[in-house]
């Protein structure tokens, strides 16, 4: 349920991709304030000084000044734009990064990132679409999937609904047998056999788990990992930086310690959308500065989704390494063996035994990005990523999805540890909650009629 | 030909299972009460099964009971058999019934109204009702009219009540008793929709006619617990039931005579229960089913009339006996009464709030059947609920009002005024959310202390809750200071159930929390055990077992809360609500939610229009 303020939102709202044209949509009081912070036009004219359907050909610059991409900015003024409010959409030239870059500044200029569905509800609610278009609408919002018909997800979100209704029926039959037993105990209900219900069970959680695997997969497809590179100082990582990026980003010297905070780049290996983190070399410090950089990256360690570790094969493992190794293993890491260009003293195996893949490169010669990119392929799950199949298309999907499958881990566990079945018929109605929350509907009702219709039960 | 009858606080229409709460209540809390009924001989008649409780509807009694109403009471001095039903399928679903005789519990109940002060109990049709500047009016057949400041309908099947067997259909209410011919008019003429509902009943045999040699027997527990916390008898079982089944012969002989049931044939209107299908309509819809169980009650100690739960029809009387003679032990029966369907008039309880008020009608209220809900134990929990927001309201005090995490009756409640009705509304565990926290066990705990605020709970039954809930908490730490060390009488019980041995010392309450163990079962290694009641036994190895479901439900409870704290107002007019769908305005301006929480169950209205209302409501 969104529960919006009268605050600036902001999305990409084409479907991400290589080439074409890609907008961005800001709406809301602040958009053309907002809009102006970052797009300079070549005229000098401001979109504020514009009137509303007229464009402005520009560039949109980030926050430290540098130029992203080409654009023309329109301007809609409420309430003649479609969500009624005042919109600016910027059209840049497309590609993931260079996307991603302008939403990520018009954010950081004070828009806040659109949910699901959110300007097509803002246009409801503000009278702009009739009868017939608002029911579309409340389909998406609560996603009933008919309404996509105009997106290019039409066909995934039919799969998803028919994919959590499958779901959702394994859960339903169970809950439904489980209510009818024990409301009506001196009916001639089958008994529940504990084998069925695991069965059922275990049925329903691994659909859910292959959607919510999908999701991560697809998130490497669409969304970007969220990747650090990590390796003692001077090993290289920000030339694997620059060599990935194609550009000189980070500060590459020959002095220990010269990259301190983290620095963020979006780039596309293969079918994965990595957003990269240069850290600061992880090494004992005495340097405070320094040692804040290295707390950090300690920490992200934990929270990211892939790592790049990188060693120097000219140099022996040291201490640096070994503490470096000991903080793999949370995450899907691959190391990357650098420098193969000189001569490989590093002790391989000992790398290979904590990391889950391991590549051989020469960032300096620009050798080895192959192997590299189908490492960071397999281990994202952007290689098995299946375009056909359904997909959790949105951050709340997931969230429903996951809290879909939590009860139902519990109702494995409290079945195996000789729970009553009362515990499990609440857990496995918690998860049919979440999952009606995915798909809009609604839950006690559809096990009450699903009793009538299932069971003879009466006087 | 009228006269002046008097002038009184309150007037409740029928002296059913709702009327009967009602009225006790609005008179315990100092209310002059009229109670009407049709017929004296009928006050509490139970014209359906003759038992009390069941599945939900325990948990109903138990509530009733804990907050001061009658049913439980009564139900235990009239039991003839006592079970607890789901035993071992967890202590949410733990549901009490007792077998009842049912002409004792009419004779007790109506001695109860009898006796009870501010109370009068009158025999009389009420005809006509109206309301004028505040005051209702009410008639009766012969003339008497009376004033009062809130009326509770509690008509059940007598409204509108028309019988039909077979081709046979006349106009009656339940029992062969005159039915309520006027008052729905009257009800029409004050802008009230009503609808008709039907529901049935199966035949009573004679018992001496029965052959019970080969049917299996059900007997009661031993030993046998009451539903009133006041109970303090000791009760006993009298009868055992024993359980039948239909054949592939009754099956053929009511398939060859559907044509001849007015359910079939178009001749009732009104919708009936889905839950309590006629055996005909068993036969139909699951057409595969090979078999249908029955169980044969008795209905009394001093009467020889059989119930035969399961085979309620209204194929024509000759019919019924042709395949009642079809199944095992009733090959001679004889019947005494057949079996009927009642078609009747009932309210769309959409027009109520959760006091069971009208919207439209101050000072009107409905219960029971009327609100298109079935059972005696739904229509005493509804009967109370009006009863005591009638006398609240006349006292000038806040409604009672029940929410969903505090009792069935609240869900009930809450379901009738928020989804309605669209056919006979049961209670089932599966209607309640919170079902580990809505246990029968605790009803005490969760609406004894609300009975007390209201004044229907006297000051003895509080001050035994207040030690009961002493005692407990006083086990409960017991048990979580009790070490229980190693040995090999601890752990010889231990592992014969299963569980692991223990090698160092182990609290007490750990032990329990497995799900193998019980506190009965850890008896002979708890030397210091007091000797307590074994219902604070049963609430504490509950709460222990069930400890993580507890917290998880409770933390459901707050999330709902939330929303319930968002207040609608009342005269809100939803059409004027931009970007509401049009299904959603209809839908709010009619249940006309008193909270956020109340108007997202409303079925019709989505999360989006919810998100709609949010946006409102923080302008």
């Amino acid at each position: 349920m969104s529960d919006f303020q009268n605050n600036t939102i902001a999305a990409i709202s084409t479907p991400l991709g290589q080439g074409g044209i890609s907008v961005i949509r800001i709406s809301g009081d602040n958009s053309i304030e907002i809009a102006d912070s970052v797009f300079k036009s070549v005229s000098g004219k401001k979109l504020s000084q514009i009137n509303g359907y007229s464009a402005l050909f520009g560039k949109i610059y980030d926050d430290d000044g540098s130029a992203l991409d080409e654009c023309v900015a329109t301007v809609f003024r409420s309430p003649h734009s479609y969500t009624g409010e005042n919109v600016v959409e910027l059209s840049c030239h497309g590609g993931i990064f260079v996307t991603n870059q302008v939403l990520r500044t018009v954010i950081k200029s004070g828009a806040v990132l659109a949910k699901p569905g959110e300007f097509t509800e803002r246009a409801f609610v503000n009278g702009k679409i009739d009868l017939t278009e608002s029911e579309a609408v409340m389909d998406i919002i609560s996603a009933k999937g008919k309404a996509a018909a105009r997106s290019a997800l039409n066909i995934k979100e039919g799969r998803l609904r028919s994919e959590i209704d499958d779901v959702k029926d394994l859960l339903i039959d169970s809950a439904a047998h489980l209510s009818a037993w024990a409301d009506y105990p001196e009916e001639d209900i089958p008994e529940i056999s504990t084998e069925n219900l695991l069965s059922n069970i275990s049925a329903a959680s691994s659909k859910l788990e292959k959607l919510i695997k999908n999701y991560d997969c697809g998130k490497a497809v669409k969304q970007g990992i969220d990747t650090l590179i990590v390796g003692k100082p001077n090993v290289g990582k920000s030339t694997l930086m620059n060599f990935l990026t194609g550009c000189e980003k980070s500060i590459v010297t020959d002095i220990p310690g010269t990259t301190r905070d983290i620095i963020e780049e979006t780039i596309v290996m293969g079918n994965a959308v990595l957003i990269l983190s240069d850290t600061a070399g992880l090494r004992d410090t005495d340097n405070p500065i320094e040692k804040i950089g290295v707390n950090l990256v300690k920490k992200r360690l934990q929270s990211c989704g892939l790592v790049l570790a990188v060693f120097d094969a000219s140099r022996q493992l040291d201490e640096d390494d070994f503490n470096m190794i000991d903080l793999l293993g949370e995450v899907p890491s691959v190391a990357v063996i650098n420098k193969t260009d000189l001569d490989c003293v590093v002790d391989v195996d000992l790398i290979k035994s904590k990391a889950n893949k391991c590549v051989f490169i020469s960032a300096a010669k620009g050798e080895g990005l192959d192997d590299l990119t189908s490492a960071v392929e397999d281990l994202t799950g952007a290689a098995e990523f299946d375009e056909n199949s359904a997909v959790l298309s949105n951050e709340r999907q997931f969230q429903c999805a996951s809290c879909a499958l939590e009860p139902l881990k519990q109702a494995v566990s409290a079945i195996e540890s000789g729970m009553t079945l009362d515990a499990v018929t609440v857990l496995i109605e918690e998860s049919i909650q979440n999952l009606l929350e995915l798909t809009g509907e609604r839950a006690s009702e559809t096990i009450v009629h699903s009793v009538f219709s299932k069971f003879c039960v009466g006087k | 030909m009228s006269y002046f009858a008097g002038k009184y606080d309150i007037a409740v229409v029928g002296a059913g299972h709702a009327g009967i709460e009602a009225g006790l209540a609005g008179a315990r809390l100092g209310c002059k009460t009229v109670v009407f009924t049709i017929n004296m001989d009928a006050v509490g008649n139970c014209p359906c099964n003759p038992s009390i409780g069941g599945t939900a509807k325990g948990h109903l009694v138990r509530e009733i009971d804990a907050l001061g109403g009658e049913m439980g009471k009564t139900a235990d001095e009239c039991m003839l058999q006592m079970r607890m039903l789901n035993r071992g399928k967890g202590p949410a679903v733990h549901s009490l019934r007792a077998q009842i005789d049912r002409r004792k519990y009419s004779e007790v109940m109506k001695h109860k109204l009898e006796k009870q002060e501010n109370l009068e109990l009158h025999q009389a049709e009420v005809v006509s009702i109206k309301e004028l500047d505040g005051v209702w009016k009410l008639e009766t057949r012969m003339g008497a009219e009376y004033e009062f400041k809130a009326v509770i309908i509690a008509t059940g099947t007598y409204l509108g009540g028309r019988i039909f067997v077979g081709e046979v259909s006349y106009e009656s209410g339940p029992d062969g008793i005159f039915p309520a011919t006027f008052l729905g008019q009257s009800l029409k003429d004050l802008g009230i929709s009503l609808r008709r509902f039907k529901t049935g009943t199966p035949a009573r045999v004679l018992k001496s006619s029965i052959d019970f040699s080969d049917l299996e027997i059900q007997e009661g527990d031993e030993p046998p617990e009451p539903f009133s916390y006041d109970t303090e008898e000791i009760l006993e079982n009298k009868v055992v039931c024993h359980i039948s089944w239909t054949n592939e012969k009754t099956k053929q002989i009511i398939l060859d005579n559907i044509h001849r049931s007015p359910l079939f044939s178009g001749m009732i209107h009104g919708v009936g229960p889905r839950y309590c299908p006629s055996l005909e309509d068993k036969i139909v819809r699951f057409a595969d089913k090979e078999r249908h169980q029955l169980f044969i009650e008795p209905c009394g100690e001093n009467t020889e009339e059989m119930y035969l739960q399961g085979m309620s029809s209204s194929l024509p009387e000759e019919v019924q006996l042709k395949f009642y003679h079809t199944i095992k032990g009733l090959e001679n029966v004889v019947m005494m009464r057949c079996a009927y369907a009642i078609e009747y008039d009932c309210a769309d309880p959409l027009q109520m709030d959760n006091t069971l008020e009208f919207m439209e009608h101050p000072g009107l209220y409905g219960a029971g059947q009327f609100n298109g809900s079935s059972g005696y134990e739904e229509a005493a929990a509804q009967g109370l609920v009006a009863g005591v927001n009638a006398a609240l309201k006349i006292k000038g005090e806040e409604p009672m009002i029940l929410d969903r995490s505090s009792s069935y009756i609240g869900t009930l409640v809450d379901d009738l005024v928020t989804k309605g009705a669209n056919d006979p509304y049961r209670m089932m565990t599966s209607r309640s959310e919170y079902r580990l926290i809505l246990r029968q066990d605790n009803a005490d705990e969760r609406l004894t202390p609300i009975g007390r605020r209201i004044g229907l709970i006297s000051d003895e039954r509080y001050n035994k809750f207040l030690k009961k809930q002493q005692l407990k908490a006083d086990e409960l730490k017991r048990i979580r200071n009790t070490v229980i060390a190693p040995s090999d009488k601890v752990n010889e019980i231990i592992v014969s159930r299963e569980t692991s041995a223990i090698t160092t010392g182990v609290k007490l309450v750990d032990l329990i929390k497995r799900p193998q163990l019980s506190y009965e079962i850890l008896k002979p290694i708890d030397t210091d055990r007091p000797d307590l009641d074994s219902n604070i036994f049963e609430q504490i190895e509950v709460e222990v077992k069930y400890e993580g479901y507890i917290k998880k439900q409770l933390a459901q409870v707050e999330q709902m809360q939330r929303m319930e704290k968002k207040k609608l107002p009342a005269d809100l007019d939803y059409k004027t609500i931009r970007g509401l769908r049009l299904e959603a305005q209809e839908k709010l301006n009619k249940v006309h939610p008193t909270n956020l929480g109340q108007a997202s169950r409303i079925s019709g209205v989505s999360p989006a229009d919810i998100s709609v209302l949010v946006i409102w409501l923080s302008k």
